[in-house]
Parts: C-alpha cells; structure tokens; sequence
C-alpha cells in the first residue's frame, strides 16, 4: 500500500484513539480532505521543483507506534543546551517523555498539545490560534488532519520568560521506520518575551520522517526567539513548516542551523499584520554526503512601517544539494516597508549544488528593498596567506568558512546556543579549534 | 640559513627563474631590486610555498635540508616568513585572533600546548606598541578596509608576533607614506638579530636607507646578474637599470 493511502485509510482509528467530539474534529476532517485531494508533493510543483520527497516516501512507516519508549538521559544528555536552565519539552517517537521534561503552568503554559486540545481550560486559546494561519497545503494538511502531540506555550501579557524552553523530539529506532507529525502552538501575548530551542533527533539508523507543524503568535510588542538546530542521523528526513504572525512593535527571529539530516526542508512563513514589525531570519546550513537542505522563506509585508532581514549562508561539500528560494511579498499598504534578504553559498565540491532564486513581489512604491546572492568558492589567495602565516589548509579553510558564516551567529541571544553552535561547526569541519572571533 | 641554487621556475609554461642563485646567512640583510616583471615577487612566493608556480629545476634549502616539497604552513612553521605585497582580506577573523591561530597552530606543529592567554595577550600588547598600532586596530577583520599603511604595518606586527628565522618583505614599502615607512622600518629593526636573516625585496633606495643592507642583489628576467653591498642601491638609484642590461648584452 503507498504511504498516502496507508495514512488516509488509518485516519478513522486515530479519531477514535483521541476523541471524536472534539471541537478539532472538523478540523482534521477537512485537512484529512484536503491532503487526500492533493497528495504529497511532486517535483511537479514549482515549489518542490528541487526536492524530491520520492525515496522518503518509499519506506513503510509506522504511523502511530503505541509502545511508549524510554531512554537513558546520560544517553540523549548531549542533545540538550544542557548547561542552561530551561524548561523541556521531551518526545519520544512521538509520545511525550514526562520522566525528561520540566513542564510549567506557573504564571504561564509550557505543557502538552495534547492536553491544549483535550480540555476547557485552553479552549479560547485553542479555538483563537489553532490552524489559523497553517497553510491549507498537502503537508501541513497532513500534519492539521493527525494534529494531537507537540509543544503547547502560552505567555499571558507583560511576561518575561526568564530560561529558555527545549522542544526536542528523539525517534529510537524502535520501529524499523517512523513518520513523526508534531504540532505546537506558541502564544505570546502582548509585551511578552520568549526563548525556544527547538531539535529532532534520531538516536538510530531506521528511517525517521517528521513532517512538524508549528504556529507563532506575536501580539503588540512581543519578543520571539526560536532556534532550529537541525543535525540529525543521516536517515532522518525533516519537513518543517513553521507559520508566524506578528503584530504592532513585535519582533521575532528564527535562527535555523542545518548541518545534518536526509532531507530537510524548512517552510518558513512570516506574516506581518501591524506597524513596526521587525521579522528576523537566519540560517547556516553546512552540509556534505549526499544531504539536501531546502529553506523556503516567506514574508509578507501587509502593513506600514515594518522590516525583515534575512541572512542565509550556506556552505556545500561533496555531492550535497541546497536550495534557498527567498520570497517576500510588500503588499500595496505596506508602504515604508524595509525588506532585506542576503544568501551567500560556498561551494567546496564541483559535484555538489545550490539553487538559490530570491523571489520579490512589490506591490507597494515606497519601500526599500534589496537582495544579495552569491555563490562562490573558497579563496585560494586567503588559504594561502594563512598557511604562510602557519595555519593549516584544513584548519584555514574551517577558520574562512566560519569567519564567513559567522555574522548569523553574532544574533544568537543565549551564549551556550552559540557556543554549541560553534563546536558543531567545528565538529562538521573536522578541526579542533575555538573560533572565539 | 637559506641557499638556492640554480632554480628554475614556471607558471602556465611561461618561465620566470631561470637559474638563479642565492645564499643569505644568518644576521644578514639582502635586498633585491630590479625592474618589473623581473620575478622578485615569484621568488617570494616560491620560498614561501605558493603551489601555482612550478620548480623545474634546482634547490631551495633552509638550514641545510630541501623545503621544496613542504607545505607553506610547514615552511612558515620552519621559520619563514613573507610580509605580503598584497595582503589579503579575511572578513569575520579579526587581527588578534587571526594571529593568535597562527601562533597556536605553529606551537601544535611543533608539539606545544597553546599559548597561555595571559603571555599571548602581554606579547600582543608589546608588538602592537613597537609598530605604533591602535588597540581598535587589532579587533578589526583581517585587512578588510586597512589602507595601504595599516596593512603593511600589520604585516610586520605578525611577523613581530611570530618571530620568524627568515622574513620575506616583498615591497613593504610601496603605499607607505614617510612616517609609517619609518614605522615599519624601525619594526624590522628592532626585530634583527643574529640568529634571523631579512630579504628585502624593492624597488626603491628610501626604504634601504632604514633597513641597511648587507647585500644588494639585481633580479633581471628571473636571475641574479649583479651582487653588490648597499652602495649598489645607491647607484641603481640614479642610474636606473639600463646600464646593467646594456652590460649584459
């Protein structure tokens, strides 16, 4: 049975597995519609026209595994900022791990979906924000129709969350193959302030497949960081959407660091609904194998007076394959809009590629828009000055490559994320040395 | 400390060392001039390791053993060391950490634990006084937007902080004005001792008048064809270079 029927045609048990008469019912019927109509994905699609999604969907997941896993913390330890103090949130394929989080619902909700979905007291919140601004497309459809576990964070006004949260999602391996749909929702409400780090992890070789959903409320004046560190098994594939709407004064950056994986994409959606949004993406991809790292960036300028910066670099070796397609759209009101996008790749092998295709529609007459994309190699006069100067080509090459990727990494807020990021790089880069730039 | 003998070199079958001979001992200051395209700065980079050029033919030794097919780091690890004409730009990696890898890296090859941070920060705090550098300067990206002088200067701030057996400075003194000329030439003085020998390469007497040569070497189409002491620059400089052609022909 294909991977698609075999998902349509498991949908009635999972209904009944979680309630029926739930208020999302028809939610998830009209999404389950939907992705029956439109299926997965084919290179067909313009927006697809550079991953393909074939191979993955070749392998016979497990869709609901009902075993409950345990693992060792000692074992998963190094997956964590673990020299912060934070609150976690910890899934084991799929089924939240209570022994290896730190949940709260002190002056605010850093809990289950599950539970979001499942009883009254989140009920405004839910039926405010839940698939509001998730596309209705094929994939987050899918993930909209089995919407049921992930990270559920709600920050009333005026509150500052002090540590940082950890989302991490591990898959064991104890299924020979696992389709993993998570769902959060995070809240921030008006003058709030919020850190979230974010991970999928296999700790196995067996094929893992996660098609994540998140949504982002910024209201009036809030603060969001979330951090992607995507460095996963070699089997593990990635489709991340992750939808954010801001309002009035708001501001949110999205930091994605994508080093490892199968396949990853990233939907990135960004929009704008207010005056004096700041919307910030980045992201360092370093890759090598046969690895594909896809961004697919969004932001839609609909109001005044907004701005958006993106900063995408990319460094490509052996017969890895990227693409980055940047688009941002400025809406005719959305006039005084400042809209900056800059994608700069390297490319160390012949064999490996980068499609990269910034994509800007203007609508509006008085905005300052620009864009910079470049593909390039390693400098050969810089490798030589610095082996005249006793470093290494190796250890040269990883200073160059980091000294270029690095003003990604001058925004990271939390010290030990860009500490861990760095020795990340240099683990990738296979040098043994600080980078303290 | 450093002998080359009879080499040959090429680059894109175009040939541009056609046997040329040199031996420059400790302690000693060799300059050599020439006009352009005579191939001082290909001899520069071939000591120094550049592996576009080809060696056809011929020797380079460094304290008695063949450096030809070692790796530029491993000759920089060995003791050489080129102040460039062109220094290049690195964005992101400022001047202090950019020289704090090198030494590091040097120290590794050679089996040493890396600097202690407080003898690195004092030694940098040294140099960067002896070449009369601004402590801003040293936290800027590597040569990114340096005039022609800053750069220069930086060049001789790292070899001061590297301590090289054999210093290349090939045209250091072009862009410099009066002041950073004497800046920099009081730094490669300072930095002579009996142990290291310095090869100038230029064009002009000026910078000769601050760094006394021992030796006064004319490069012409890839060879040596005149040695002489400093009062060869002297005559090179008001005669020009016609007069050796004309004495080879």
């Amino acid at each position: 049975m294909e991977l698609k029927e075999k998902i349509v045609s498991s949908y009635v048990a999972f209904e009944n597995k979680v309630d029926m008469n739930s208020d999302i019912h028809e939610i998830r019927s009209k999404a389950l519609q939907n992705f029956e109509d439109l299926g997965f994905p084919t290179k067909k699609l313009e927006a697809w026209k550079y991953t393909s999604l074939n191979a993955v969907l070749k392998e016979d997941y497990s869709l609901f595994p009902e075993k409950e896993n345990t693992i060792e913390l000692a074992d998963v330890k190094k997956y964590f900022i673990d020299d912060i103090d934070a609150y976690k949130l910890v899934f084991i394929d799929g089924k939240y791990s209570s022994f290896l989080s730190e949940t709260t619902h002190d002056t605010f909700d850093v809990c289950l979906m599950s539970s979001a979905l499942a009883k009254p007291k989140y009920k405004a919140v839910i039926e405010n924000y839940f698939n509001k601004i998730a596309k209705q497309d094929n994939l987050t459809s899918l993930n909209t129709a089995f919407a049921n576990e992930g990270a559920y964070i709600y920050i009333p006004k005026n509150v500052e969350v002090e540590k940082p949260i950890q989302i991490l999602n591990f898959t064991t391996g104890s299924e020979a193959a696992i389709l993993l749909q998570p769902r959060n929702l995070i809240v921030v409400e008006q003058n709030a302030h919020v850190q979230i780090i974010e991970r999928h992890q296999s700790l196995t070789s067996h094929p893992a497949l996660t098609n994540a959903v998140t949504e982002i409320f910024a209201a009036k004046d809030a603060t969001v960081d979330l951090y992607k560190i995507q460095n996963d098994a070699t089997n593990a594939s990635l489709i991340d959407n992750t939808y954010i709407e801001q309002k009035s004064n708001s501001v949110v950056s999205v930091h994605t660091f994508s080093f490892g994986g199968n396949i990853t994409r990233n939907n990135l959606n960004f929009y704008q609904r207010g005056e004096h949004i700041d919307s910030i993406l980045k992201g360092i991809t370093i890759i090598e194998g046969k690895q594909h790292v896809d961004h697919h960036t969004l932001v839609h300028h609909i109001e005044p007076n907004c701005e958006s910066h993106q900063d995408y670099k990319g460094i490509y070796d052996e017969r890895a394959t990227a693409v980055f397609n940047g688009k941002v759209v400025v809406d005719k009101e959305a006039q005084k809009t400042n809209a900056y996008q800059q994608n700069n790749n390297i490319l160390i092998s012949d064999k490996a590629t980068i499609n990269a295709k910034p994509q800007l529609e203007i609508f509006a007459d008085d905005v300052k828009c620009s864009h910079g994309c470049t593909i390039g190699q390693l400098d050969d006069a810089a490798l030589f000055y610095m082996q005249q100067r006793g470093i290494p080509r190796k250890e040269g090459k990883a200073l160059l490559m980091y000294a270029f990727a690095n003003t990604v990494l001058e925004s990271v807020k939390i010290p030990e994320v860009k500490q861990r990021i760095t020795k990340l790089i240099a683990e990738k880069l296979g040098v043994d040395i600080g980078f303290d730039l | 400390m450093l002998k080359i003998e009879n080499l040959q070199a090429s680059i894109d079958d175009k040939s541009i060392l056609n046997g040329l001979n040199l031996e420059v001992k400790a302690g000693e200051v060799h300059a050599i001039m020439g006009p352009n395209g005579a191939g001082k700065s290909t001899l520069a980079n071939i000591i120094a390791g550049k592996e576009e050029y080809e060696v056809t033919n011929g020797a380079i030794e460094l304290h008695g053993e063949d450096i030809s097919e070692l790796a530029p780091e491993e000759r920089a690890h060995n003791g050489i060391f080129l102040s460039f004409q062109y220094p290049v730009e690195i964005p992101g990696v400022s001047v202090t950490n950019f020289i704090k890898t090198a030494i590091n890296e040097t120290r590794k090859a050679k089996g040493l634990e890396d600097m202690p941070a407080k003898d690195m920060l004092k030694k940098i705090r040294e140099k960067s006084e002896l070449l009369e550098i601004d402590r801003k300067f040293l936290s800027r990206s590597l040569n990114e937007g340096f005039s022609g002088g800053e750069k220069k200067r930086n060049e001789i701030f790292q070899m001061a902080m590297l301590e090289p057996k054999l210093a290349i400075l090939d045209e250091t003194d072009s862009g410099l004005d009066i002041d950073a000329l004497r800046i920099v030439a009081n730094g490669v003085n300072k930095l002579k001792s009996k142990d290291n020998a310095v090869i100038v390469i230029t064009h002009y007497q000026r910078l000769l008048d601050y760094i006394v040569p021992d030796f006064v070497h004319v490069l012409y189409d890839g060879k040596i064809v005149k040695s002489g002491d400093a009062s060869l620059a002297l005559e090179l400089e008001a005669k020009g270079y016609d007069w050796i052609k004309q004495e080879l022909v």
